[in-house]
């Protein structure tokens, strides 16, 4: 028998799983994917066979036209859908389940079985309810590959409920100006949007242009929106007192000169530093993540109780550091390629 | 504490003048003495607690959370104190919080004060415990001074004016006599009482300050021009009542200066305010226009809390005067330029030439001639020339067209130290090499400092041990060999040419810069900008 674990190897560009010749969001295309969710950084076009939930599929049909047939009517990208809870066999005797990681739309953990260990990588995750996806179910395992984005403990991400009195407070107090709050096209701007109708906003809220395919994606997978106006579509004056949801990208761009008074927001969990919100000119930092924040990680170990935590993308000397203070075995992966998202 | 902690974030987070104001006026006018005096008295940096260091908090953290966790989270946020607000767990170790209600600014004040480096271990975390992340942030801040909420003194003060509707000018001119928490002020300016009377007290008045003249020429029918000695602007006050007089001297930034140059304190005979420069006399005393010997003389007397009699002997110091501001309860300074020179040259024969002299107008046809003379001058103690409007008030602050300051060669500019790093051979001990950095736009609008060269030479050895000190004590932040500095001194800096340059975010790089002197007197926000730098560049 072979070395505990030995079939899946950590390498620079992602995780190969041996036996199946298949790759965990591998950031170069390769001939089978495992994608644990549609954000560029896990995500990319050009692979031979996605195998994602049907919502991830659905992102990356829009980005990057995986599984959509060319103009000669070739299907170059073949997509192959698994829902939740579901378990594929890949060749070698492999099986993968996707569970749910409650990150973004079709966010999913894959539990990858095979001579009888079991591994799960959870991709991106948070522990917090978010009304746009199912949450995070923990899954027992021997190998817990976990993400590390707000790995360090001074990272406590506040009750969304507290965020969103802070923006709909601003709103009230200064109704001739908008709110202007940049959120991560995919994911962070609809479940903003989500969470002010949750929150009793019942205004329309105005997209820029950027965001609308991806809201309207989500509405098809039955999240609802409220009404969604474009910036494009309305004048000035239009917009005053309510919410306009940008890419970060946008904030401080040209674009927002044909805003009424914009105040600045930006949602993002990278909001709890003060000087993080001062580069980007933050006015209304709002800490909102959709990632887990330094107790959810912890806590997350702790109750996956896995004989080895493998941690990538992010901050992993804290949480490796965490865990030697804790007796858990850990290892860091150096993968390349994972960036900050601004989440 | 919450309402002044809501302040320091809104603070935070607002780039634009009016609005940071706005913020700061609308507490000042809502909230009670005494609390508002001890914020006005944080946002113009005028508090100090020596038993709360960046250190003890430092301390205080790694009893709580382990050393690796901790410095990892402080190289992420790159701030001691906003580290520490994130990391501090309440009622974690020790003794539990003895505070039951919310906070008031006054009490933390008095708490604060009440530290020695004996209780601040024990004391501190009390408070800490009972405050949110806002509040330990906002008492970290307070607690170890510069808040760092892009709010200058003068800002501040400028919102206090704007709180009450006074004038600016006023309230610089009473702010010298005054102690937070300012109760005077306040009495005047919130409540209508009288003003808090300082006629009698020998308080600073704000100086009158020149813009550099780039590239403008005046007309010399409208200005007048004079020397611009190479020594420290001064300003001698004596008031009171008679049998009661006393005499301050300032620096330029109002710092009380007299106890450095004692023997100026029982030279003048009459109640007036007095600027001018000043100097001590030297080898080279003589000279055609001087009299004076060079900065360096001076320096050696600067910074000094007590002098000895063979330095008093050696290198006595005197005023070459400009202005008269006051004179004998008579405010001058409403006059126009020419009126009071009148009467600072009718004050002249009244004043011992042992320790004042009359800074020389330069009589120069046009201004052709104007700039013949400068080039020529080669006096030591000559910096430049000073031109002033005939027709203009003493008006505090740097006000466009009435005064201009003309500096001779070579090139200098006034920078802000930043970073500092070991020197080699026999300075390896000391912070001998330094990177400065000009301001990149208006710093009292919170515009950022960008390193635009360094030098390692232009000190003496003693000078280097004063600098050596000052990095130590004001480190803010270590990157391996280098240290960065709280940005509270200034050089100017001389250097032979400056040239546009991709390697440098200022876009600068200078050639040959060297640190012509210290200027422990020079407030950070007058330090030149980028542009002034930029505006250099001969090729
Ligand atoms: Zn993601
Ligand atoms: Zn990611």
């Amino acid at each position: 028998m072979s070395a505990p674990f030995s079939w899946i190897r950590p390498e620079p560009w992602g995780i190969h799983v041996v036996p199946a010749d298949a790759w965990i969001d591998p950031g170069r295309p390769v001939g089978r994917a495992l994608v644990t969710h549609g954000h560029a950084d896990h995500a990319r076009g050009g692979h031979g066979e996605t195998i994602a939930t049907p919502e991830t599929l659905a992102i990356m049909a829009l980005r990057y036209r995986t599984g959509v047939e060319d103009e000669n009517g070739e299907l170059p990208t073949r997509a192959t859908p698994v829902e939740y809870g579901e378990t594929i066999r890949l060749p070698g005797g492999v099986d993968a389940t996707y569970i749910p990681a409650g990150h973004v739309l079709g966010s999913a953990q894959i539990l990858l079985e095979h001579a009888g260990e079991r591994i799960v990588c959870t991709g991106d995750y948070k522990r917090r309810a978010d009304p746009t996806c199912p949450p995070f179910e923990v899954t027992p395992c021997d190998v817990f590959i976990t993400e590390a984005t707000f790995g360090l403990p001074l990272f406590t991400h506040p009750p969304i409920e507290e965020e969103m009195g802070k923006l709909l407070g601003r709103l009230e107090a200064h109704p001739d100006s908008c709110v202007l709050v940049g959120a991560y096209a995919l994911g962070k701007a609809q479940r903003v949007i989500a969470e002010l109708r949750a929150a009793g906003h019942t205004q329309p809220i105005y997209l820029h242009g950027a965001m609308e395919k991806m809201c309207r994606l989500y509405e098809e997978h039955g999240v609802e929106l409220g009404e969604l106006r474009l910036v494009s579509d309305h004048a000035k004056d239009a917009m005053r007192g309510h919410v306009v949801v940008c890419p970060p990208g946008a904030l401080n761009d040209r674009w927002s000169r044909r805003l009424p008074d914009p105040i600045t927001a930006m949602a993002s969990g990278w909001m709890r530093v003060r000087q993080r919100a001062r580069q980007r000119n933050v006015e209304l930092p709002l800490v909102i993540s959709d990632h887990a924040d330094w107790g959810e990680l912890t806590r997350t170990i702790e109750e996956v109780d896995a004989q080895e935590t493998w941690i990538t993308h992010g901050r992993e000397d804290a949480l490796l550091r965490w865990c030697q203070l804790h007796q858990r075995r850990a290892r860091a992966l150096a993968l390349v390629g994972y960036e900050d998202e601004d989440d | 504490m919450d309402e002044f902690a809501a302040l320091i974030d809104a603070l935070i987070y607002t780039r634009s003048r009016n609005e940071k104001l706005r913020l700061i006026a609308e507490y000042l006018r809502a909230t009670p003495d005494p609390d508002r005096g001890w914020a006005l008295a944080s946002l113009t940096n005028e508090l100090d607690f020596p038993a709360v260091k960046s250190s003890t908090i430092r301390n205080l953290l790694k009893e709580r959370i382990d050393p690796v966790l901790w410095t990892l989270s402080r190289d992420f946020v790159g701030d001691t104190a906003e580290t520490a607000s994130l990391l501090w767990e309440t009622g974690q170790v020790g003794a539990k919080t003895d505070v039951t209600t919310s906070l008031s600014l006054d009490e933390v004040v008095g708490r604060l004060s009440a530290m020695t480096r004996g209780t601040v271990a024990t004391e501190l975390p009390k408070l800490l415990d009972a405050l949110d992340v806002n509040g330990r942030y906002a008492l970290l801040k307070l607690a170890t001074g510069g808040m760092r909420v892009g709010v200058s003194s003068r800002l501040a003060k400028t919102a206090f004016a704007q709180a009450f509707e006074v004038s600016i000018d006023d309230v610089e001119e009473y702010w010298h006599g005054l102690e937070p928490p300012f109760p005077e002020l306040f009495a005047w300016a919130a409540e209508g009482e009288d003003p808090p009377d300082i006629e009698n007290l020998p308080t600073f008045r704000p100086f009158m300050l020149a813009h550099p003249l780039e590239e403008t020429e005046v007309s010399l029918k409208d200005y007048a021009a004079e020397w611009k000695w190479d020594g420290i602007r001064v300003q001698l006050v004596r008031a009171g009542h008679e049998g009661e007089e006393q005499t301050k001297l300032y620096s330029r930034s109002g710092d009380d200066i007299s106890a450095t140059f004692p023997e100026l304190l029982d030279a003048l005979p009459i109640n007036a305010v007095l600027d001018g420069e000043l100097l001590v006399r030297g080898a080279t005393q003589g000279g055609e226009e001087g009299g004076a010997a060079s900065f360096n003389a001076l320096q050696q007397r600067l910074g000094r809390k007590t002098v000895s009699k063979k330095m008093l002997r050696e290198a006595p110091a005197f005023v070459r005067l400009y202005d008269v501001l006051i004179l004998e309860g008579e405010d001058l300074r409403e006059l126009v330029w020419e009126k009071r020179r009148k009467r600072l040259e009718g004050l002249m024969s009244h004043l011992p030439d042992s320790h004042f002299d009359l800074s020389a107008l330069v009589e120069a046809r046009d201004f052709e001639h104007l700039t013949e003379i400068r080039e020529r001058s080669r006096d030591d103690a000559i910096e430049g020339l000073m031109l002033k409007r005939r027709d203009a008030p003493y008006v505090a602050g740097r006000r466009t067209g009435l005064w201009y300051k003309w500096k001779r060669d070579p090139l200098l500019v006034d920078c802000v130290l930043m970073y500092a790093q070991r020197g080699s051979g026999r300075r390896s001990s000391f912070f001998s090499d330094y990177t400065f950095g000009c301001w990149d736009g208006d710093p009292d609008e919170g515009a950022d400092l960008l390193p635009v060269g360094k030098a390692y030479s232009g000190f003496t050895d003693a000078e280097l041990k004063k600098l050596d000190r000052h990095v130590r004590s004001n480190t803010i932040n270590r990157f391996g060999p280098v240290r960065e500095t709280d940005k509270s001194l200034v050089f100017e800096v001389a250097f032979d040419s400056v040239h546009e340059s991709k390697r440098h975010k200022s876009g600068l790089a200078m050639r040959f810069p060297r640190i012509h002197r210290i200027r422990w007197d020079k407030p950070v926000h007058e330090a030149d900008r980028i542009e002034a730098l930029r505006a250099l560049i001969r090729d």
